[in-house]
């Protein structure tokens, strides 16, 4: 370590978070691995959700030709991201096609056929940011489709639009990469310190905060001395780099700020209540080459690596390719390959299918086998040991929200603050039980959520339910008043001269048509030339209706 | 003593008259209890439980007549949800939970009656006489009661979709079922 590097962090002073983990980190695996450039894959699938909010909506159609760097989806609604090409092609599909996410769902993807030709659309470049509005720094970020790509993928122009009012105080940009066998944040460092440490001035920039701090775990000196050298290179750019002791979940955004301002974000806040706003160093590199440079984010550094993969890699890959083009690249898995994780070992998501695309969120690609990491054995019962509250980095009582979630009690669990949980792996980590904790917090999270949409939904029919009665009752009214109307009209009319009216008319017809019977004076011609028969039967049909008429008189 | 009661009177009166006027003032519509408990149900208005509907049914919890697991839409949630407000027991639902559905009109059979449109509780099927019905997904309760009156039997019940946003995180094994598993 340098001089520099143990001034700067005697200088600085550290706070800690409760709990939290030594690992074995596994990054020598793929650390010393430089980044290479994924083989371009002949065929792309991009997820029209790659990020937290609203999918994207797509404003291409099948057949249609792209260049590299052209938006093909734009975001839907506020919190969104924008979607681009990330290589020159056409546009073979937009399908429902299995995406990285642990249900193993389908989603509506955009599929690119690649043409190999990687030509970029005409790129707008801002070299001049500084005199830039932060507003329209926002947007051109916003139109680069950048996330946070440290994992959950929270678009980052929100991120960087602290409102008016509110003054950040510190951006603390996060290089902590807590996670075993993760090296990409590492790798970026170490190469492209440069772009990092732009970005990090623009977002400065965009949020006018007062003081910027990069924090990085202090397993990755290397990557310490190189932000070092390029901050004394600079000179006079006010960024603070300090080292903090490895511990998992340091990287996690709550757990690093209270380690470098000994603030805590409130339960179910955000960072910016405390004046804060932290953002991965991976996303400031993508926030200076979407400005300085007018690349939209297209590609991230993923880390290839895991004991079950041959040589373990880092890899800049556009998004969208496929992760077993990725494993090619690293020599293919071995046989003895039990799991293969998106992400790292605590918090990655297993994928059942290894041809499933790349996401701006995926950050390593972790081929275990079967003895690597993690719980081993079966499931038992639960000792209540306290080992898990102990490891806790948000201080919960991870025993009492399993216990609750196991009951399925929604409402007590959320006592216990479910949605602080982080879903770290600590508590399920250390368990003698090996009871798979985390997912019994993402079932309670999820059926909570899920409890929430039904109960919308049946106000929503309740209101609905209501109205139409509403609505029914008075078509009712209304039918019944008509009809009163009309009765009431009728009986009018009967009251008065009806009858006698009714009778002049048929009377009037008949004196009408006698004297158009005697103006005509045409007599039928069909009594003549009767046979003897036919003259019988008209004789008999006239004295039937003559007895008939006389016996209609007779009666009335 | 006639002081006294006297004093006791007055008081009386006024308690009275103060009573009196809270009673109109402050007037109870509806049972509270009744709301609580339609809260509760899912609206669905499908009638399954034997009642014309899910207030009907609420009334009918609140007056103690009925059991808390006749509604298969809400399923176990929902005799939960009764289980603790009204202090009962947890039952299993009678027939089953049921699988969440919605409706679906087949539109190159359907004739334009109308008839389903008069069945719909919550208004969610768009049509007119003589001109094809659809139905409004978002807002169908699945409640079933459109099916019956269509004369060409093109309705169907369709499963609900689940997107990835919308996922459940399936519920862990618990160590018994693991045992049991292995």
């Amino acid at each position: 370590m340098s001089r520099a590097a143990l001034s700067n962090s005697a200088t600085q002073k550290l706070w800690r978070f409760h709990g939290g983990l030594h690992l074995p980190d596994q990054k020598s695996l793929s650390c010393e691995q430089s980044i290479e450039q994924a083989i371009l894959p002949k065929r792309l699938v991009l997820p029209l959700q790659q990020h937290i909010g609203a999918a994207a909506k797509p404003i291409v159609k099948i057949g249609d030709h792209v260049c590299k760097g052209q938006m093909i989806a734009q975001p839907d609604g506020y919190v969104s991201a924008a979607l681009h090409a990330p290589s020159s092609g056409t546009v073979a599909a937009i399908a429902e096609l299995p995406i990285p996410h642990p249900s193993g769902l389908k989603a509506t993807c955009i599929v690119i056929d690649t043409d190999g030709e990687d030509r970029w659309i005409e790129r707008q470049t801002h070299g001049n940011w500084a005199s830039i509005n932060p507003s329209e720094l926002r947007n051109i970020i916003r139109d680069a489709g950048i996330v946070g790509l440290g994992g959950a993928g929270f678009p980052s122009f929100i991120k960087l639009n602290p409102g008016a009012r509110t003054e950040v105080d510190t951006l603390i940009l996060n290089a902590a990469e807590c996670e075993p066998y993760i090296t990409c944040d590492d790798r970026l460092i170490r190469e492209r310190v440069t772009e990092v440490i732009a970005g990090a001035r623009i977002m400065r920039h965009a949020l006018h905060a007062r003081r910027t701090v990069i924090g990085i775990e202090d397993n990755k000196p290397e990557a310490y001395a190189a932000l070092q050298a390029a901050l004394a290179r600079l000179k006079h750019v006010p960024i603070e780099v300090v080292q903090v002791p490895t511990l998992y979940p340091t990287g996690g955004e709550k757990q690093l700020i209270k380690i470098l301002t000994s603030k805590e974000v409130p339960s179910q806040g955000l960072p910016i209540d405390i004046n804060i706003v932290c953002h991965n160093v991976a996303t400031a590199a993508a926030v200076h080459r979407a400005v300085e440079l007018g690349e939209p984010l297209i590609s991230r550094i993923v880390t290839v690596t895991g004991h079950g993969v041959h040589t373990p890699r880092n890899l800049e890959t556009l998004i969208g390719t496929p992760i077993t083009d990725l494993l090619e690249q690293c020599g293919g898995t071995t046989k003895d390959l039990s799991r293969l994780l998106l992400g790292g070992p605590m918090m990655g998501v297993t994928l059942s299918d290894h041809n499933l695309p790349i996401t701006k969120t995926g950050n390593c690609v972790l081929a275990l086998t079967p003895n690597e990491f993690g719980p081993q054995g079966s499931v038992r019962n639960c000792i209540r040991c306290g080992e898990c509250a102990r490891v806790c980095p948000v201080s919960l009582l991870p025993q009492q929200m399993y216990w609750h979630a196991r009951a399925k009690d929604f409402d007590k669990v959320q006592d216990y603050h479910l949605f602080d949980c982080i879903e770290c792996g600590c508590c399920a980590y250390v368990c003698p039980s090996n009871l798979p904790l985390v997912q019994y917090y993402r079932f309670a999270k999820t059926a909570i959520w899920s409890q929430a949409r039904e109960k919308q939904k049946s106000e929503l029919a309740r209101d609905r339910h209501d109205f139409r009665i509403a609505r029914q009752e008075r078509e009712k009214a209304e039918r019944a008043a008509r009809l009163a109307k009309k009765k009431a009209a009728l009986e009018d009319k009967s009251a008065g001269t009806d009858d006698k009216a009714k009778k002049d008319a048929i009377k009037a017809a008949m004196e009408r048509a006698k004297v158009k019977r005697e103006a005509t004076k045409v007599a039928p011609k069909n009594t003549d030339n009767l046979s003897a028969d036919q003259q019988r039967q008209i004789d008999e049909a006239n004295a039937r209706r003559a007895a008939a008429e006389q016996d209609g008189e007779k009666k009335s | 003593m006639l002081t006294a009661i006297l004093a006791l009177a007055v008081l009386a009166l006024v308690f009275g008259l103060i009573l009196g006027y809270a009673a109109v003032r402050f007037k109870v519509e509806s049972d509270p209890i009744v709301d609580r408990i339609d809260a509760i149900l899912p609206q669905s208005q499908c009638g399954q439980c034997g009642f014309a509907g899910c207030r009907p049914y609420a009334e009918a919890l609140a007056r103690g007549e009925v059991d808390i697991n006749l509604c298969p839409p809400g399923g176990e949630a929902v005799v939960m949800g009764l289980a603790d407000l009204l202090g009962r027991d947890v039952k299993p639902v009678e027939g089953g939970a049921k699988k969440k559905m919605i409706a679906h009109i087949d539109e190159t059979t359907c004739i334009g009656c109308t008839l389903c449109i008069q069945a719909c509780p919550v208004d969610a099927i768009l049509g007119a006489a003589k001109q094809m019905h659809t139905i409004i997904a978002d807002e169908c309760t699945g409640c079933e009661l459109c099916v019956a009156p269509c004369p060409v039997n093109c309705i169907k019940m369709i499963s609900v979709k689940v997107a990835p946003a919308t996922w459940i995180w399936p519920y862990p094994p618990t160590s018994q079922q693991a045992k049991e598993d292995s």
